[in-house]
């Protein structure tokens, strides 16, 4: 039988301009008889509509998303589409609400061609349900946020770990097949909830076993043990050194740069034997590495330049009388230039705290100046060399195969992806790139996020693509769901060919 | 805009109305089944505008005069029994619009088997001889078979619901006052398992306690027919003990619900420990 009669599904234009209620920012969704009266962030009845800050928004949109023509116009991006043609110059189709045809056998939901530059394309867009995936998250702070392999948690349930630290910034990695269905059934629940709130550019509480509490959200300040990471340190104490050394000649005679990495000393490291400074005889603790330059001299924390230090003095081992004078004067200072205090060197060589000259406060506060703002940055990591490949063609290796060879492009959400290389077609995709909410996820618990294959029409029909179901993008105008946002420029556009 | 019905793959029937979602298979003859499913959907079409014409009046504590349209008035028949605590016929809105359902499809027509899923509370058919496998997933965020319950029909039972606290923007779709995971009744028609599975999950509580965070029910829905009374928000760690005590409360509910008539069996799910009442009707296992 089936008769499928006018969707329900378009938010009218209608229903979306009268839907405000006065009341505490409730709106009243129209789109069917229910009348739903939502509050902001909730859903209607149906949970397919919601009021977002006061707008009726659909939860479930396939989303298009529009770059401007060469009129300068961006061809669709009010409520409602008017329907006007859309070509591969300014449209591109994303996975995000195209739902998935599991199983994989089926061909991808939507496969569709588009023309750009007299060049036929198709993209296959879908969705990927991903049990493995997780995120890797880079945290520029040189704050201990706890030790390698730390278990990190939230809501006590583990759900990632502390890795290798990199430059000016702890690594996390979180998710991954093991947390999401290798534990108990509420550490996969939390790790699921975690990843999708992060991929989703939203903030998430947790703590690091021996380690801190942080706040973290992609693109924002960490907040470490309640306090928000402003700069992200200018480079190691050893670095400091060599970047400020020729600022401080003649102004100090000492300058030790305190880090939990490397701690410079000034007189002792190349820089200022460069310069022919003087030694000053003084001495800090920790392993001497190379001359002027220390490992482990405090432990990790949240004191001075990522150290458990309070008091820099303390990490002076020793002041050589033969080496060092009265009147010498010595500049401490962090790696980021947040913490610093000035000294000279008394009749006893005993360092005492005294004003700092302008010309060494200039140059600490040019070392924060030169600090770029801390920030989180979260990756997206999934293998989609699965299954999921058969929606796009029969013969699934010759996608994988297409994809190395690049004549096949790989975008989630629209952004461009990083391809690991080796087998199969794992990816990394900065969530900052891909549009808001792009991710969803099943009660499996796994994620749902978006991934279109764009490649020219011809190459698709040699691969032994399902040729019968690709249509093109204007019929897409028939979709109810079908929801427009800008493109962001930032991002290569999919359809076109990279620059040989 | 109106409601639209197209046909799943895999023979199913998929009816969709606002916030209705539907779910029809049927077995026998293939004219039969066809006859059925446009049957089924031509009842649908007018079952949401006639529920909303009377909506005021649905969610209205009972006791209360008695509604107008058809499901309206199977919704009303259901809670009645249960009118001595707070109850609106609201309770027993899905199962009642799968019962309606049914009852479209098998008019005039011979089918095997058939069901009505609408949103998890499902109205059955059962030719003599016939039965059904039904799976109960005790906890929906965290997905597995937690129990089976093989149903024939000979047992007279037309109608499975399962109710738990998990509310809309929760991963569940209405409002509980208890804090059940969930809890699966059996009973002759899904509006009564609807309506019973909705007050045992209520049952299966612990009054004050601070693991359960409550929120007025219009805080989160303004025209929630509950009112300002506290719903269930979220559930932390429990005792053992007191999670068994919760759920003998539900249990001795359930258990008077079964002594009345109202029920068949009760399955009742909460942090991972089960209790079963009136398990002798139907064989469960798992």
């Amino acid at each position: 039988m089936t008769e499928t009669r006018q969707s329900t599904d378009a938010p009218e234009a209608e229903a979306l301009a009268h839907a405000k209620d006065r009341e505490a920012g409730i709106v009243t969704c129209d789109a069917c008889p229910v009348l739903c009266r939502i509050r902001p962030g909730k859903t209607g009845a149906c949970d397919r509509y919601a009021n977002e800050s006061g707008k009726l928004v659909r939860l479930d949109p396939l989303v298009i998303a529009a770059r401007a023509g060469r009129d300068g116009v961006i061809p669709f991006l009010g409520a409602e589409w008017d329907g006007s043609a859309l070509s591969g110059a300014t449209a591109f189709v994303t996975g995000i609400g195209a739902g998935t045809t599991y199983p994989d056998y089926k061909p991808a939901p939507f496969i569709v061609s588009s023309e750009i530059d007299g060049v036929e394309m198709v993209t296959v867009v879908t969705e990927g349900i991903f049990s493995y995936c997780g995120l890797k998250v880079k945290i520029d702070t040189d704050r201990f946020i706890g030790p390698e392999c730390a278990p990190v948690r939230v809501r006590g349930e583990q759900v990632g770990h502390v890795t290798t630290a990199e430059y000016g910034s702890q690594m996390l990695s979180l998710g991954g097949v093991r947390h999401l269905t290798g534990g108990g059934k509420k550490e996969g629940v939390v790790t699921c909830e975690t990843l999708l709130t992060l991929a989703n550019k939203g903030a998430v509480e947790m703590t690091i076993d021996g380690g801190a509490t942080l706040t973290i959200q992609a693109g924002q300040a960490p907040i470490i043990n309640g306090t928000r990471e402003e700069r992200m340190r200018v480079g190691c104490g050893s670095a400091t050194i060599g970047i400020f050394a020729r600022q401080w000649l003649g102004h100090a005679d000492e300058v030790i740069v305190v880090d939990d990495h490397i701690t410079g000393v000034l007189t002792e490291h190349q820089a200022g034997r460069f310069l022919d400074m003087r030694p000053s005889g003084i001495r800090v603790r920790g392993r001497r590495s190379t001359p002027g330059r220390y490992f482990q001299v405090a432990n990790p924390g949240t004191g001075w330049g990522g150290t458990d230090i309070t008091d820099p003095l303390s990490i002076i081992e020793r002041i050589d009388p033969k080496l060092a004078w009265p009147g010498l004067r010595l500049l401490m200072v962090s790696t980021t230039g947040e913490h610093a205090a000035w000294y000279v060197l008394d009749e006893s060589l005993q360092p005492v705290p005294a004003p700092m000259p302008p010309a060494i406060a200039a140059v600490v506060e040019r070392i924060g100046e030169n600090c770029e703002p801390a920030l989180t940055s979260v990756l997206f990591m999934a293998g989609a060399g699965g299954s999921l490949r058969a929606g796009v063609t029969e013969n699934p290796v010759r996608l994988t195969r297409s994809v190395r060879a690049a004549l096949t492009r790989v975008t989630s959400g629209g952004a461009p992806v990083y391809l690991w290389p080796g087998g199969g077609i794992t990816y990394m995709v900065d969530v900052l790139a891909m549009p808001d909410g792009s991710f969803g996820h099943v009660p499996t618990p796994a994620l749902v996020a978006p991934i279109e294959f764009t490649l020219p029409l011809a190459d698709y029909a040699a691969m032994g693509g399902h040729l019968d179901r690709v249509r093109p993008l204007a019929s897409l105008k028939d979709e109810p769901r079908v929801t427009a946002r800008a493109w962001n420029d930032a991002n290569p556009w999919p359809l076109e060919r990279p620059a040989a | 805009m109106s409601a639209i019905a197209a046909v799943l793959p895999g023979g199913r029937l998929h009816l969709h109305h606002g916030p209705i979602d539907v779910i029809v298979k049927a077995w026998g003859e293939e004219a039969e089944v066809r006859a059925a499913y446009a049957q089924a959907a031509r009842a649908f079409e007018d079952v949401l505008p006639r529920l909303c014409a009377e909506l005021p009046l649905l969610r209205t504590p009972l006791p209360a005069p008695p509604p107008q349209g058809p499901v309206a008035r199977r919704m009303h028949a259901a809670c009645l029994p249960f009118a001595g605590r707070f109850i609106t016929p609201m309770a027993a809105v899905a199962g009642a619009v799968a019962d309606h359902l049914l009852a479209a499809l098998l008019e005039g027509r011979r089918l095997e088997r058939a069901f009505v899923n609408d949103g998890g509370d499902i109205a059955l058919h059962l030719a003599p001889g016939q039965s059904f496998r039904c799976g109960i997933v005790a906890d929906l965020a965290s997905p597995g078979l937690d129990a089976i319950a093989r149903i024939h029909a000979a047992d007279g039972v037309g109608g499975i619901a399962t109710s738990g606290w998990r509310c809309r923007g929760r991963g569940g779709r209405s409002f509980s006052f208890g804090i059940a995971d969930s809890v699966t009744v059996l009973a002759r028609d899904a509006a009564a398992a609807d309506v019973a599975a909705t007050t045992i999950a209520n049952a299966v509580d612990l009054p004050g306690h601070p693991a359960v965070v409550r929120r007025p029910a219009r805080e989160l829905d303004p025209d929630s027919d509950l009112g300002e009374r506290l719903i269930t928000w979220d559930v932390d760690l429990l005792a053992p003990a007191e999670i068994e005590r919760a759920i003998a409360a539900g249990a001795a509910f359930a258990e008077a619900c079964r002594a009345r008539g109202l029920i068949c069996a009760a399955i009742i799910h909460l942090a991972g420990r089960r209790a079963i009442v009136g398990a002798p009707a139907l064989a469960l296992a798992a």
